[in-house]
């Protein structure tokens, strides 16, 4: 119980203390709004100007939502192919990995020049996401038990018979930390995409207005969309993390609680 | 050799040789020959190809020479043989009776109630719906080899698979394995480096040479069954158990 006052408490009084303290920076330099706002002036503009920014929020999180799906889909089959068919996998690993150890911001701007904005963005999610899936879920489907093989060999089993009921379960730990990188990712990818479309961009994510209250040094903004984004990002991470719990707890050693 | 049982043959393995890619050689003119409804052990040290045998017994691994015949010409198809790996070798992600259903499932074999008798002959009823961390060592080997038992295979191969327990588990499933044979009347065949285990179970005990295996001899144990506590503790028992010690050490090379 203590413990759990502790871990709970312990972050929210580091929290109390970081924001008094930048209150009173502010207070006691008289530092204006436009170069660092008090978190007083950052929470009003937060619901002052909480149309626009929960309309951004709702662009950012559907396209991180779209691009998190298709890199679990493309991920996840992608790892399939490749266990399935090792001339697939040499074909097109390099490929994987070339695309990325790529920055995707350096990526962006080409994307922006060849799809329309919103798909390019999309785009950009994914490229980023995709990779750990991939990487993971292939990483899972080859480390099964060499026994349970030998004994769905035993038994004759078909090729998708083994990856269906073996090879796939056996792999979920491993796909599921995947997916839990992924989310954190596909929102970057968005972002990045995003902050290289700029002023130039017809966009409306958090992103966007994050650019845009920079060139129009609406600082106070700045800080309210970015909070937006971080808070964004650990939803996604509890999120998946729930996932990750509800679907392990019964059987992985990673979610069970020890006996002690 | 007992009197109920028939002498078909149910396979016999006729001057196997095993050959690894990395040139270990495993098994040399390995001749064997199984009756069925017979409880049989290969005894042998670590690496003598014992478990080389029961892989290519079950077809999971071809002989470089020499060929296993099946009873009737046939083979040893799925169904027709259970398996016992020296760990339980269970699927972590689902619970005992999904576990044992498997070689049904993969089977496509709709049999209910046979997931049940499998449980039940294994006492793992109330165990159904664990899963395999929440179980023993113990059971867990009990639920392999209700998985085993499943398709009620007429040849049950077993690799070590007490080996890793301790030995009042083992002793409890020593008796538990040979009631089921009793009652299954199913042909055994049990790799184990333990003289007491062998002898306690076995009707006939094959004391193999290692690298490459070869039989060495064979030994007889024409104890009745069924076999408990008593026997163990036996003259019998004791006298088996030092004859066979002493050719598994002429086997060995070594000085009785």
């Amino acid at each position: 119980m203590s413990e759990r006052v502790l871990r709970v408490g312990l972050p929210v009084f580091v929290l109390v203390l970081v924001v008094a303290a930048w209150h009173a920076v502010v207070q006691a330099f008289a530092i204006p709004a436009y170069v660092l706002p008090t978190p007083g002036l950052v929470l009003s503009t937060l619901i002052a100007d909480g149309d626009l920014l929960w309309h951004s929020l709702l662009v950012t999180l559907s396209i991180t939502f779209e691009g998190f799906v298709l890199a679990t889909i493309g991920g996840i089959a992608m790892a399939i192919a490749f266990n399935q068919w090792r001339v697939v996998e040499y074909s097109l690993y390099p490929y994987a990995v070339i695309l990325q150890v790529t920055p995707v911001i350096a990526i962006a701007p080409l994307l922006l020049i060849y799809l329309p904005q919103p798909l390019a963005v999309l785009a950009c999610a994914w490229i980023v996401a995709f990779f750990p899936v991939l990487a993971n879920t292939t990483l899972g489907l080859s480390s099964v038990d060499h026994n349970l093989l030998t004994l769905f060999d035993l038994y004759k089993a078909s090729r998708w018979q083994v990856l269906w009921k073996l090879k796939l379960p056996a792999a979920l730990p491993q796909m599921l930390a995947g997916l839990r990188i992924a989310g954190g990712l596909s929102l970057i990818g968005a972002v990045v995409a995003e902050i290289a479309a700029g002023s130039a961009g017809a966009g409306s994510g958090l992103a966007y207005r994050i650019a845009e209250s920079g060139y129009r040094l609406n600082i106070p903004r700045m800080f309210a969309a970015l909070f937006l984004l971080s808070l964004t990002g650990v939803a996604i991470f509890f999120v998946l993390s729930a996932l990750s719990y509800f679907m392990l707890h019964r059987w992985h050693e990673s979610a069970v609680k020890r006996e002690r | 050799m007992s009197p109920s049982m028939s002498n078909q043959p149910v396979v016999s393995l006729r001057q196997v040789g095993k050959t690894f890619a990395s040139g270990l050689r495993a098994l040399d003119h390995f001749d064997l020959s199984v009756s069925d409804g017979e409880f049989i052990s290969l005894l042998g040290p670590s690496g003598c190809g014992k478990s080389t045998a029961l892989r290519i017994i079950a077809g999971l691994s071809a002989p470089s020479e020499g060929a296993v015949e099946w009873e009737g010409n046939g083979t040893g198809n799925a169904g027709k043989i259970g398996f016992v790996f020296q760990e339980p070798t269970l699927m972590p992600w689902a619970d005992v009776a999904a576990n044992v259903r498997l070689p049904l499932e993969l089977a496509q074999i709709e049999a209910s109630d046979a997931v049940g008798r499998a449980l039940a002959r294994a006492g793992l009823i109330d165990f159904a719906q664990c899963y395999p961390r929440e179980l023993s060592g113990g059971m867990k080997m009990r639920a392999s080899i209700a998985r085993a038992l499943v398709t009620e295979p007429q040849l049950l191969l077993m690799d070590e698979p007490f080996a890793a327990l301790d030995e009042i588990n083992r002793f409890k499933l020593n008796d538990d394995l040979l009631s089921v044979w009793q009652e299954l009347r199913r042909t055994v065949i049990f790799v184990t480096h333990s003289v007491f285990e062998s002898v306690y179970l076995s009707q006939r005990i094959v004391v193999m040479t290692p690298r490459p295996g070869r039989v060495f001899t064979e030994i007889a144990i024409p104890a009745r069954y069924p076999r408990d506590e008593h026997f163990r503790t036996s003259a019998d028992y004791a006298g088996f158990c030092r004859q066979v010690a002493q050719s598994l050490s002429q086997a060995m090379g070594g000085a009785a």
